[in-house]
């Protein structure tokens, strides 16, 4: 795992970030810069405000201060979402290929229907994630590591640069989560996709990810190596410990 | 009985009654699906008793064409529930109640109080459940029906792929652009217009089975959201065709016997559901 860093260019800038609920604050002094092809690792306690940083830097949120900037040639359109799963989505009638397609949804515009390049594209990323036999599978009907796939397919359909992703392994079986880590890395590897992920999975992320950001009342940003240093990945893991 | 049926067909009134009623039912049909899905059906229930409201409003105000007051205040009420909808999930519960029981009680009132009919009973039974309403329709009612209800099957077939990303899926489909906000207000308006032509076939009461039997139907049996939509529009236009030709027949309210029909199918795709899954 090499660090690419040093040689790319930001694609994304956090500038001293407090962020929170409806004026109410959850999180402050995030200060970070995720470059192409980074691996970006968002860990820290429940309720701690993860979930709001990245529905932040998808745009779901407004910070209450700070900056955030896409740079490089990325806008907000190219990012790749994968939200955490909802209710309502657990029994939809859909098809695989109708969700990944609906990834397409950002590069129609305001064309009412999906064209070739969309479509193929969607074919792409499904064969991609390895879910192209079961492409006209009802969604509901699913594994919960198809489901997930799927939902990964779709954030792909939406961009080749940046994957922001949401607890992707959340409620997989180990076998299923394994192979979900493994796609993620290639993705992140072979395709160069930039990826920022939230985990609660502090092995995991420490295997995969080339930078971490810890997110509390002590935000800590740094390399992994530097991670493994910190104060915080120490109190973290000493807590986690205690918990179980 | 055919010889009968083709007597009747031979009314001009009769034949308005059955275009108006398909077009109807295939509008409510189409949104059902994406009502049901978003778990939005308690909001169409309610902006059906506030289409009541409304209604009882125009009649003792003697406005004839009747929905120029109807529409209006459906759609505004179908924004205000969703904003309240969408700020707390449990305040928005709590408001559709409070709406739809207001507008019920108050148009009662009103009609009671105010109305200039002798017969209230018969023109709030009308309101509620339908009745004749359908077959009682004049050409120009008829007409605004069928241009609204073309409008609205337009606006579905375009909006189709955005409704479903919205429909799916509201945060990605804002992270990558889609304004959610929008469609949700499309949704809305549309599902408010659907209501208020409903109200002609079947009355504010039984609207919401017009919504939800066709799209609940369609989603025991089929797997992807194209089929389940297809097969909601065939379910209840089907429906609605066998409950008008029976109620026609055997001189039982429209609006009931549409509804005991999409009762029944509904118990068959049920069935169907079942053996399916076992298999």
């Amino acid at each position: 795992m090499k660090d690419t860093s040093v040689v790319s260019s930001p694609v994304l800038r956090c500038k001293d970030l407090r962020l929170g609920y409806d004026g109410k604050e959850i999180v402050h002094g995030l200060d970070f810069e995720v470059h192409e092809g980074d691996y970006l690792c968002i860990v820290g306690e429940n309720g701690s405000g993860k979930s709001t940083l990245v529905k932040t830097i998808v745009g779901l949120l407004s910070p209450l201060s700070g900056e955030i900037s896409f740079c490089g040639g990325l806008s907000s359109k190219d990012i790749g979402y994968l939200p955490q799963q909802t209710l309502a989505q657990r029994d939809f009638p859909a098809s695989v290929r109708e969700i990944v397609l609906s990834g397409a949804q950002g590069k129609c515009g305001h064309r009412p229907f999906y064209g070739k390049a969309e479509k193929k594209l969607a074919e792409d990323c499904m064969k991609r994630l390895g879910i192209a036999d079961i492409a006209s599978k009802c969604y509901r009907e699913l594994s919960g590591g198809q489901q997930q796939r799927t939902l990964l397919a779709r954030a792909l359909c939406a961009t080749g640069k940046l994957l922001v992703l949401d607890e992707p392994v959340s409620g997989l079986d180990p076998t299923a989560m394994a192979s979900m880590y493994e796609l993620i890395d290639g993705l992140n590897k072979n395709d160069k996709i930039t990826v920022i992920m939230i985990s609660h999975d502090i092995p995991a992320s420490m295997k995969y990810a080339t930078h971490v950001l810890h997110v509390g009342p002590k935000p800590f940003f740094g390399t992994r190596e530097e991670y493994e240093h910190s104060e915080q990945r120490h109190a973290f893991c000493c807590h986690e410990g205690g918990a179980h | 009985m055919f010889a009968t049926l083709a007597q009747y067909l031979s009314y001009p009134f009769i034949r308005y009654a059955f275009i108006t009623a398909v077009l109807i039912s295939l509008c409510s049909a189409l949104l059902g699906v994406t009502l049901v899905l978003k778990r939005f059906s308690f909001i169409g229930d309610g902006l059906s008793h506030v289409a009541f409201g409304a209604m009882a409003v125009a009649a003792v105000a003697g406005i004839t064409q009747k929905m120029v007051i109807v529409m209006p205040v459906t759609v505004a009420c179908a924004v205000l529930l969703l904003r309240a909808g969408n700020k707390a999930k449990i305040k928005g519960d709590a408001a559709v109640a409070t709406v739809s029981v207001g507008a019920l009680a108050v148009g009662y009132l009103l009609m009671s109080v105010f109305s200039p009919s002798a017969n209230i009973a018969t023109d709030v039974c009308a309101a509620l459940f339908g009745s004749t309403s359908i077959l009682t329709l004049s050409a120009a009612e008829v007409w605004t029906c069928v241009i609204t209800s073309l409008a609205v099957v337009a606006v579905f077939v375009l909006f189709y792929n955005k409704i479903f990303a919205v429909t799916f899926d509201e945060s990605f489909a804002k992270a990558s652009g889609t304004s959610a906000e929008f469609y949700n207000l499309a949704i809305a308006v549309i599902i408010a217009v659907v209501i208020t032509l409903a109200m002609n076939l079947v009355g504010s009461l039984l609207i919401s089975a017009l919504v939800v039997f066709p799209a609940l139907c369609a989603m025991r049996v089929f797997k992807s959201f194209r089929s389940v939509t297809v097969c909601a529009a065939v379910v209840s236009v089907s429906c609605t065709v066998v409950g008008l030709v029976i109620s026609i027949l055997a001189s039982t309210p429209v609006g009931s016997t549409i509804v005991a029909v999409d009762i029944v199918v509904f118990a068959a795709f049920w069935l169907v559901g079942a053996l399916t899954k076992r298999a």
